[in-house]
């Protein structure tokens, strides 16, 4: 990333009412030049909405949005020096692929358009389409048309809305490889809205989760996936396993906490709920973090590792890994993902087991949240 | 057409292959298209081929009409009546083309913009049609009728000025001068040209409206590139279905207009109903469906909307 913030996307305490429903809390954003930024969400989170106000398409209720040091709340889209891919495309039918890309260019009353667009063609590979219309195409090769036809205008910001929701999951795979190399190669600022976590993860540096018109977190993939902090984020993000627990003592940087029976310790940095003595907090750990060992080898797991008893009720194999659904005191239904290094064969259901994890694997949450926030929108996602 | 014909798939995709199970789903799509066929052979061929034998046909009514193939009965009709067809093509081009400046608006109001009004809207376009034709047309006459509110408004602006200098009225009278039976024709034919419009206006995405704002177009510019070409197959349709009926049209031209505003309608109507000369009237039939189709083609060829309907 340069010095150069003229491709800054800054929106301050930006809003936006449809009467009495709030599709967007007042929000303040900062994109940095160059960054692929993704807003991910669940439909209906005020996601797009948001990006419609950076595009223009949107009038804010409140707040401002500024391109560099430019303030464009007041300019129309066709003002702005933004463009956008639009989910399922909006190419127009009536015109050739040739035409689609120089769009943009002959409205902004540039004549000699053939060498751009025959070179932003062969950038997506369809110089061979070009006499082609859009219907002749398949949704992949239409897909990176509309990226095409965005792109060849330079803009300071490229806005993504959904652009790859119509593609079967091979393509869009491909398509994220694709967006990515293309993002680097251009150095533009991407502005990418999604549903899908994984695709978020994949491509973008910063993540925004939204929620309800909010932004519930904003960091790095894995800051997110490693750090959550609030259920939603821990929920729609992967999947998390939460122990109700209560404060015991504190030593050093750790937290020591009750639980049931036991004890569970958690990092102080890692707990994003206030810690007084008594106090309640939610302990969060990743299935892929927890290690199950059978009951009768309880005594090999090293000290210092948090435990929890519990049987196995439902296990299903998966190929790289196997999948365990433990019941302890604590959690009903906790999840657990082994590798499929050296299988246990006495790990079925029924089978007594400890589970133990790293105490830096815990993470703290505040306990005044409904736990099954964001379950639902992540499955579906 | 030709799909028809081809051999439907299959009723059941799992039918074993053996034995050609499909003989009966074979004849589905002819039996489909026999009442259709019946229809259009008992009330449009067999008329047409009636109308084609009497228009070549020479007698009177006392002795009885002969196919004698006078085809002279054509080259009479046409260098008389003349006056009457270019009057036909042109108050029918001018009804249509105010129905498009009046029916586009309306059209794209409605597709874009009517919001939870649009049905009301759409009830409003239709509603004429819940009266007859002639009612409708007989309520224009008393409308422009002279010395009334309308044409004493036309004259305070001076517009009658303006239509008698372009030789579409006379003097201070708007009724029994062209400038009615044009806007009769236009009245009549509004719907018509609305509803495909409409159409086609509606299918419009209006994503490609934002797409081509998105992309520098001014509201100008994105009616001009986008919205206008997409919606050709409802204008080329809505013009159609106003200047093809607009052309036969008699109705109006008789009930606002003069003898100095006959059009072809008129004259094949005198002829078949009042003369009794049913060559001559089937003949000036023929060569104004010849001249339709004649326009009409060369129309659809040129604003190439081929791959677009």
């Amino acid at each position: 990333m340069t010095n150069d913030t003229s491709g800054d996307v800054r929106l301050s305490g930006i809003a936006k009412t449809y009467g009495s429903f709030t599709a967007v809390h007042p929000l303040d954003l900062t994109v940095p030049q160059g960054s692929f930024f993704a807003l991910l969400g669940a439909s209906g989170c005020g996601k797009t909405t948001t990006l419609r106000m950076i595009a223009g398409l949107e009038e804010p209720s409140a707040g401002t949005v500024h391109l560099g040091d430019q303030d464009v709340t007041a300019l129309p889209p066709y003002k702005r020096p933004v463009n956008t891919v639009f989910q399922s495309y909006a190419l127009f039918p009536h015109l050739d692929i040739f035409e689609n890309v120089a769009f943009g260019l002959r409205r902004r009353g540039i004549k000699s358009v053939k060498k751009q667009v025959g070179d932003m063609l062969d950038l997506v590979q369809l110089g061979e389409q070009a006499r082609k219309k859009p219907h002749q195409l398949s949704g992949g090769q239409q897909q990176r048309v509309a990226v095409a036809r965005a792109l060849i205008n330079h803009p300071k910001v490229l806005l993504l809305d959904e652009p790859l929701g119509a593609l079967d999951l091979k393509l869009r795979r491909q398509m994220q490889l694709e967006l990515k190399r293309i993002q680097t190669e251009v150095g533009i600022t991407f502005v990418h809205v999604t549903h899908d976590q994984e695709e978020a993860m994949t491509m973008a540096d910063t993540v925004a989760v939204m929620n309800a018109g909010r932004v519930e977190q904003l960091g790095s993939p894995t800051d997110l996936y490693e750090n959550p902090r609030t259920t939603f984020v821990a929920n729609f993000l992967g999947t998390s396993n939460f122990i109700e627990a209560e404060v015991d003592t504190k030593s050093g940087d750790d937290i020591v906490l009750k639980a049931g029976g036991g004890k569970l310790v958690l990092p102080e940095s890692r707990c994003a709920a206030a810690t007084t003595t008594g106090g309640k907090v939610l302990v969060g750990v990743r299935p892929e973090k927890i290690s199950l060992t059978h009951a009768d080898d309880a005594g090999e797991i090293p000290e210092g590792r948090n435990r929890i008893n519990g049987r196995i009720t439902n296990s299903s194999f998966i190929g790289v890994s196997t999948q365990y659904v433990v019941d302890s005191a604590v959690c009903p239904d906790f999840e657990v993902y082994v590798q499929n290094v050296d299988r246990d064969t006495r790990l079925e259901p029924g089978a007594d087991v400890v589970l133990h994890w790293s105490p830096a694997h815990t993470f703290g949450l505040d306990a005044a949240q409904d736990i099954d926030a964001g379950v639902e929108e992540g499955a579906a996602a | 057409m030709s799909t028809l014909t081809e051999a439907p798939p299959p009723l059941t995709p799992t039918a074993p292959e053996k034995k050609p199970p499909r003989k009966r789903g074979r004849l589905v799509p002819y039996w489909l298209l026999l009442p259709g066929i019946l229809w259009l052979l008992v009330f449009f061929a067999l008329p047409m081929i009636y109308q084609a034998s009497t228009s070549v046909q020479t007698g009177s009514l006392e002795e009885g009409y002969k196919v004698t193939w006078h085809f002279a009965t054509y080259w009479d009709a046409l260098s008389e009546y003349y006056p009457q067809f270019l009057r036909s093509v042109l108050y029918a081009g001018s009804a249509t083309i105010l129905c498009l400046v009046l029916g586009y608006p309306l059209a794209y109001l409605i597709a874009f913009r009517a919001g939870r009004w649009r049905n009301l809207i759409m009830i409003l376009v239709i509603a004429p049609f819940f009266t007859s034709f002639l009612i409708r047309t007989l309520a224009w006459k008393t409308i422009l009728a002279d010395g009334g509110p309308v044409v004493g408004a036309l004259n305070t602006l001076h517009v009658l000025d303006v239509t008698s200098w372009l030789g579409m009225t006379e003097g201070d009278r708007v009724l029994a001068t062209p400038l009615a039976v044009v806007c009769g024709l236009t009245y009549n034919f509004l719907p018509f040209m609305v509803l495909p419009l409409y159409t086609s206006l509606e299918r419009i995405d209006p994503r490609l409206h934002e797409a081509a704002n998105d992309l520098y177009a001014k509201p100008a510019t994105v009616f001009r590139r986008v919205t206008f070409p997409l919606s050709m197959p409802g204008v080329v349709s809505g013009t159609l279905l106003t200047f093809i009926p607009a052309a036969g049209d008699y109705v109006n031209a008789d009930l606002l207009g003069s003898t100095d505003t006959r059009m072809v309608g008129n004259v094949i109507q005198t002829q078949f109903l009042r003369i009794l000369d049913y060559p001559t009237a089937a003949a000036l039939s023929f060569i104004l469906m010849a001249a339709i189709l004649v326009m009409v083609t060369v129309y659809i060829r040129r604003s190439g909307t081929e791959d677009l309907v």
